[in-house]
């Protein structure tokens, strides 16, 4: 079975860049613990997908080596940052490809290409190996184009791995057979859980639309839907770009121009600081020197407890509102993304425009539970995402409810490949 | 009022060691004062007694036994490295010349 990796996971002897012109040519000696345990199971690694730099970005136009087009569209953004991962799966380029998800990387560009992505329990999958954007957050996942298919890919990538200290010593949660549980369209008992704040928070119609249809399908299967406030969810959004710059300023300090990758200006004359400046303003592009920035910023004295530290009492704000939600349902539902791709280049010029596709995504990121993404429905004949959060270690129940939404509303795929 | 200024940007960009173009601050003083008045917002929430999170996995001090294992070999570590000298890292001049 063949399967595509993103390029911010090591792969030993193969060029693995993080989309970035600092790691050009880089060959890794090692293989990331995903990467193994698909090589252990058979799976042949079909090449390396496209993505924003470092996974910074919500459409790959961030990727130094050009970006990805929507197979839906070819005008349109496929997602970001693992919209390589996904636009392959969704042109049928690849029947499987493997993610990260530090803020929606693998559930947002799953949503805009119609595909399945799945956000594994933080701790659940092995950060080994994996370029390291933000250490709190990054996941690596399954993308696929059905939810058993994801499932299965989860059971493989997934476990208890010594050599990622923040890796759970835990059993896998039985996905495959949640997914095929799930499948058998049978819903009766499970409590799905509806954010009241992100119905504020204003999706474009067509997506609540397609959101609300998904909802019906799955109550007609037996699920009851209720309604949980979520009262810190609407900061999620600021926590996540102040954490998630902060961890990646300290994590890309590593590319000095002396170990691996890119080197400029080393005439012999100038000292290591000033060919450090010059190779990192070489190597990395300006998604990355933001980031960089405010994260130097938010760690600076002075700045640093009413930004970093503030971000991180939120984000134990966040975790409550989760706890306590689901002592009322199974899982929490929303749409994926508050909207369906948008063309190439209307978001660049406004960086926080682009922050704003992962309004729904970011909260599980911070809290650390699993979530998945699975077609609903087009909007404007483009797909929709419906996200399905679970609890921390009960990635077996999002896939439950996802095969159920996919049995009632079936795959997608794009017109000109069907 | 800006959140940021061009000047700090500039500071900024020094300490991150990025060598940054006078066009790129004006670019990136806009763009960061947007962000930073919107991600500002956490300031909101009253959490004066409220613990930080800093990841979601309750745990600490994570140790194996003192075992060997193996490891790169040191011509593996430096396949990558943009120079090397003598099975090592060369790394550009660190100390002033002398006077």
């Amino acid at each position: 079975m063949p399967v595509g990796v993103k390029d911010i996971v090591a792969t030993r002897g193969v060029p693995t860049t993080a989309g970035s012109r600092i790691l050009e040519g880089w060959r890794p000696p090692y293989d990331a613990t995903v990467v193994e345990r698909m090589r252990a199971a058979g799976l042949v690694m079909l090449g390396k997908t496209n993505l924003d730099e470092f996974a910074m970005g919500s459409s790959t136009e961030y990727s130094a080596y050009g970006p990805t087009y929507n197979p839906w569209d070819l005008t349109r953004i496929p997602g970001g940052s693992g919209g390589g991962s996904a636009a392959a799966l969704a042109a049928y380029e690849a029947p499987l490809t493997v993610g990260t998800d530090t803020g929606g990387s693998i559930r947002q560009p799953g949503a805009v290409t119609g595909t399945v992505g799945a956000k594994p329990t933080y701790g659940g999958t092995s950060r080994y190996g994996l370029v390291a954007f933000s250490s709190s957050l990054d996941t690596p996942g399954p993308c696929a184009r059905t939810v058993e298919d994801a499932a299965l890919l989860h059971a493989v990538l997934a476990g208890h791995d010594p050599r990622d200290s923040t890796s759970i010593p835990q059993p896998v949660p039985d996905v495959v057979g949640a997914a095929r549980l799930g499948a058998t369209g049978d819903l009766t008992g499970v409590r799905l859980g509806l954010v009241r704040e992100f119905g504020a928070e204003g999706a474009e119609p067509g997506v609540m639309a397609a959101f609300r249809d998904g909802l019906d399908a799955l109550t007609k299967l037996g699920a009851e839907v209720v309604e949980v406030s979520c009262p810190h969810f609407q900061y999620a959004l600021p926590a996540y770009y102040l954490i998630a710059p902060s961890e990646c300023s300290s994590n890309l300090a590593r590319f000095d121009g002396v170990r691996y990758g890119l080197r400029v200006g080393d005439d012999g004359q100038k000292a290591i600081e000033e060919v450090m400046s010059l190779t990192r303003e070489a190597g990395f592009g300006p998604e990355v020197k933001r980031r960089v920035i405010i994260g130097t910023y938010a760690l600076s004295s002075g700045y640093y407890d009413a930004y970093y530290g503030q971000a991180q009492k939120v984000r134990t704000l966040i975790t409550r509102d989760f706890t306590a939600a689901f002592e009322q349902v199974d899982v929490l539902v929303s749409p994926t993304t508050p909207f369906v791709a948008f063309p190439l280049g209307s978001r660049t010029s406004d960086p926080y425009q682009m922050y704003l596709a992962d309004l729904y995504t970011i909260p599980t990121n911070l809290y650390g539970g699993p979530a998945i993404s699975v077609p609903c429905g087009l909007s404007e004949g483009l797909p929709v995402g419906f996200q399905i959060m679970a609890p921390t270690l009960a990635d077996d129940r999002m896939y439950r409810v996802a095969a159920a939404l996919e049995s009632a509303v079936g795959t997608l795929t794009p017109g000109e490949l069907s | 009022m800006a959140a940021i200024s061009r000047e700090e940007v500039a500071h900024l960009a020094r300490l991150s060691r990025l060598a940054v173009s006078e066009e790129e601050i004006d670019v990136f003083a806009g763009q960061l004062d947007v962000i930073l008045q919107a991600v500002a917002r956490v300031g909101e929430v009253v959490a004066e007694d409220i613990p930080p999170t800093s990841h979601s996995v309750p745990l600490t001090n994570v140790l194996r036994d003192d075992v060997e294992v193996p490891c790169l070999t040191p011509e593996e570590a430096l396949a990558g490295a943009p120079d090397v000298e003598e099975g090592r890292f060369r790394v550009p001049r660190i100390l002033e010349e002398e006077a």
